[in-house]
């Protein structure tokens, strides 16, 4: 067959993609392959997520035990950074504000959405590669360019930026204003250009390939729901990345050249105001969070895209109100372009303006809680199967039901005043974008992972994995919450001097300790991700007996072009499963209908054959709740 | 395995099966799609200038109105420092900044050499009109000359910025200085028509890129003239944000 193949070749013009014999270079590292792409989407977001890890680890010593000295930070760091085995407090910040960076944009984002976008996109929409394979392996290589500045900026002398995730001027925007705001601060903004660069060109070529290179048969409404997620993902990053870009470009002018878009009258170490100002701090918040809010949702859906696939094939059943899961994500990312004002209630905005911007927050909850219960409808009676793919699906619902819940009350602008950069912000976000997202990713990982390399994961250590990241999850983030109502502030270095906080230091010794063990667990993970590379078990070609399309696909020879033949011909929606009066519960979506479907119309109890008198083994999901809540005893 | 992934598929040009929403091929969607985040950092940039812009207080009526084509005297700017027309507390009337031609040393005329420069490009983007149409006639001589004359627009309107920034710094405008009104004024026109110009920059690599082509005859063995769109798109685009650019630093 490659013989054939490969001798077919050099009949076809220059148009065509990836139609050469490859080397070590073309195929590992220059690959134009979107599954090759994937892989080292993924392999880099994991490599960034453990320096993320690592350094989430350090601080959190530093919280848990501010007056004790650990002699390992000394030998580990240097002098500099650890004297005498005390973490540094400018570098303190420094890590935080690294580790959120990491953790937002090059785990989480690039990723989560680049491994799963370019792996899934092609696959389950039936086409050979991306749009242009070429940008999209551009898309990568500005991705690993901009993680290598990133990395970098944190062993240069003066520290890598120290203002937060966030980088508010005017703590960014001053070079003199701390160590961290000179070079590190001008490699955090170059690192970040290059990585809207890799956005820009991933999404690109995502939308593209969803919208005009699906295959026959794949309406719109017949996509799985993770190409749903991942394609308004893309539309959001396009629309919302550029604004940031504009926000940096300013930002670099106002540190390197002079300008002061940002900078108002300011002393800095108490003598003269600056040459220039005039300017406005919150300009670059309101230019940051118009990126900023979207990013949550950049992080989040295609967390829930994945979720959706996975809990319906592991439950064996259709997705819970396929059109209301689709609707609801093209609201969540309508709604997120127009409440980025509710990170900005104390900056002495305008209350009216707050109102609009706490209702339209308010709203979010809408979409978000229709998916909620999609997942827990589609849950109900499954056939459940218990992979670890599904766990840490079940745990993202978890995440993002406890996580949702204090969103609530952060929207309200009165509560957040008092709650603004309190720890009950930091439970917030970690639960419902960091752990919701990671068990999204991780969930992703575990299911496609036959698809990626031909083999299994463990199952015993991916159970041992969830359980333990889990339960130490909860465990780190949930006393945040009650610190935060308590008024304890985010960002501190030590709260020793402070003897209102006094209270919480066990907190933190627990917190610390349950990041540690949440730690340890993902060595499990990295092991028998690694190592199943080469020694797992071979996997089935569809091992968990999926509809869609990219089990088709041989899993075995990982062929640049997806299928050897001809592209399957889709039929059916993904979700045929456990339909009555077929054989097997899944039904492919290459498999003809009978020529009478109308998936949307009918839901999964519409028999396929004429009713019989028998009775029916299939209830309705409503008579359920109805006899549930007393009101029926059918 | 290590063989199969050398072997690719035979049938590659059948990858896209489905109906196409846009009636559009994959790459013109990707240049529109482009065009609309593009459009996005330029409005982030020009909504941050009507931000910085519109919190100081509108330009002082101080001067009766100055006839065009009346003498300018060299310390004009000096003149108007002194009657608070350029002052460091309201945002200062572009006419009475943006007021010389070149070869016309000491004529007021407000605006006028900006009116030409945005008459050039658009008028570039009339060529660039024809060429498109010419493309779909297939007619590759019309297609080089409407392509050249594009390109000579896409320089020309360069050229006319370089004067521009050079007349506007030589009157002593910095990033950080200018004589003319608050610092913001003079930092935020080098950024904004800096980035538009970095823009046209790169259409007129990209039109020299596919004028040679099309004259090499690629697109005519190709069978269709779609990359000239492409870059015709983008072109157009440019075009529009000039436009925005012109309304808001000028006009306005």
């Amino acid at each position: 067959m490659s013989q054939s193949a490969t001798a077919n070749t050099h009949e076809h013009g220059h148009d065509d993609h990836g139609h050469h014999k490859e080397s070590f270079i073309t195929k590992y590292v220059f690959s134009q392959d979107h599954k090759m792409i994937s892989k080292q989407f993924l392999i880099t977001g994991i490599v960034m997520g453990c320096f993320g890890m690592l350094m989430s680890i350090l601080f959190r010593l530093q919280l848990a035990w501010p007056d004790s000295s650990f002699q390992i930070l000394e030998t580990l760091l240097g002098s500099k950074w650890a004297p005498g085995g005390k973490l540094d407090a400018s570098f303190y910040m420094g890590l935080v504000t690294i580790h959120g960076t990491i953790m937002v944009f090059f785990v989480l984002t690039a990723g989560l959405s680049g491994t799963f976008s370019n792996l899934l996109i092609p696959l389950q929409c039936g086409s050979r590669d991306m749009a242009s394979p070429f940008m999209n392996m551009l898309s990568y290589w500005f991705f690993f360019a901009s993680s290598v500045v990133l990395t970098y900026s944190v062993f240069i002398e003066s520290g890598p930026a120290a203002a937060g995730w966030t980088v508010y001027p005017p703590l960014s925007a001053l070079p003199k204003s701390m160590p961290g705001s000179g070079l590190g601060m001008t490699l955090w903004l170059v690192s970040m250009i290059l990585f809207i660069g890799s956005a820009l060109l991933g999404g690109i070529n995502y939308i593209t390939t969803v919208l005009n290179m699906r295959t026959k048969g794949m309406s719109m409404n017949r996509m799985p729901l993770t190409i749903w997620a991942f394609f308004f993902t893309a539309i959001l990053g396009l629309l919302s990345f550029p604004v940031l870009l504009g926000g940096s470009l300013l930002l670099v002018f106002d540190r390197s050249f002079g300008t002061s878009f940002y900078l108002s009258d300011i002393f800095l170490n108490g003598e003269g105001a600056l040459a220039n100002s005039g300017g406005s701090p919150i300009l670059f918040q309101h230019l940051f969070w118009f990126l900023g809010h979207p990013e949550v949702y950049i992080i989040i859906l295609p967390a829930l895209g994945i979720t959706s696939e996975i809990i319906a094939v592991n439950a064996r059943k259709p997705i819970f109100g396929y059109t209301a899961m689709v609707i609801s994500i093209i609201g969540i990312a309508f709604l997120s372009f127009i409440v980025w004002g509710h990170h900005m209630f104390i900056t002495g905005m305008n209350p009216l303006l707050g109102l609009v911007f706490m209702i339209f927050t308010l709203i979010i909850a809408v979409p978000s809680a229709v998916k909620t219960f999609n997942y827990l409808a589609t849950l109900w009676r499954g056939n459940i199967q218990f992979t670890p793919g599904m766990l840490f699906a079940i745990g993202l619902v978890s995440f993002f039901i406890s996580g949702g819940l204090t969103g609530i009350f952060l929207g309200n602008a009165a509560i957040d005043i008092q709650l603004h950069d309190t720890y009950f912000v930091v439970a917030h976000f970690h639960l419902v974008m960091g752990c919701a997202a990671i068990f999204g990713m991780m969930a992703g990982i575990y299911h496609w992972y036959p698809r990626l390399y031909g083999r299994t994961m463990n199952k015993t250590l991916g159970y041992m994995h969830f359980w333990l990241t889990f339960i130490t999850a909860y465990m780190v983030f949930f006393p945040m919450h009650f610190m935060g109502l308590a008024g304890v502030p985010r960002r501190y270095y030590q709260f020793t001097v402070l003897p209102e906080f006094g209270i919480w230091e066990n907190v933190n010794v627990l917190i610390t300790f349950a990041a540690i063990i949440g730690a340890l667990a993902q060595l499990l993970f990295l092991y028998n991700f690694f190592s199943s590379i080469f020694y797992g078990r071979k996997s089935a070609q569809n091992p968990w007996k999926s509809n869609t399309l990219e089990w088709t696909s041989p899993i075995e020879e990982r062929l640049h072009g997806n299928w050897p033949g001809a592209i399957p011909t889709v039929h059916r929606w993904p979700y045929d499963y456990s339909k009555p009066g077929y054989d097997d519960d899944f039904i492919p979506q290459t498999v003809p209908d009978d020529g009478n479907l109308d998936e949307l119309a009918h839901s999964h109890t519409q028999p396929a054959e004429p009713p019989s008198d028998e009775p029916k083994n299939v209830v309705h999901f409503s008579t359920l709740l109805a006899r549930w809540m007393g009101l029926s005893k059918a | 395995m290590s063989t199969d992934t050398s072997a690719t598929v035979t049938e590659t040009k059948t990858w896209s099966g489905g109906r196409s929403p846009f009636n559009v091929s994959y790459g013109k969607l990707m240049m529109w799609i482009f065009l609309l985040s593009d459009a996005f950092t330029f409005s982030s940039l020009l909504i941050g200038y009507g931000a910085v812009r519109f919190s100081y207080p509108a330009p002082e009526a101080l001067v009766e109105k100055i006839a065009p084509m009346s003498h300018l005297s060299d310390d004009f700017i000096e003149q108007m420092q002194e009657i608070g027309a350029f002052s460091e507390k309201h945002w200062p009337s572009p006419e009475l900044v943006f007021n010389h031609f070149p070869f016309l040393h000491g004529v007021h005329l407000p605006l006028m050499f900006v009116s030409l420069m945005t008459f050039i490009l658009i008028f570039s983007s009339v060529t660039m009109v024809l060429a498109v149409e010419a493309g779909h006639r297939m007619d590759k001589k019309k297609v080089g000359i409407y392509m050249f004359y594009t390109i000579l627009g896409g320089l020309a309107f360069l050229g006319c910025q370089a004067w521009e920034w050079t007349q506007f710094i030589t009157e002593g405008a910095t990033l950080e200085h200018n004589p003319f009104g608050p610092a913001h004024f003079a930092a935020l026109f080098f950024m904004v028509t800096g980035f538009h110009g970095f823009h046209v920059f790169s259409g007129v690599v990209f039109n020299i890129m596919i004028y040679v082509n099309a004259r090499r005859g690629m697109y005519e063995k190709r069978g269709h003239y779609e990359m000239v769109e492409k870059v015709g798109l983008y072109w157009h685009f440019v075009d529009l944000v000039w436009v925005f650019v012109f309304t808001f630093f000028y006009l306005i």
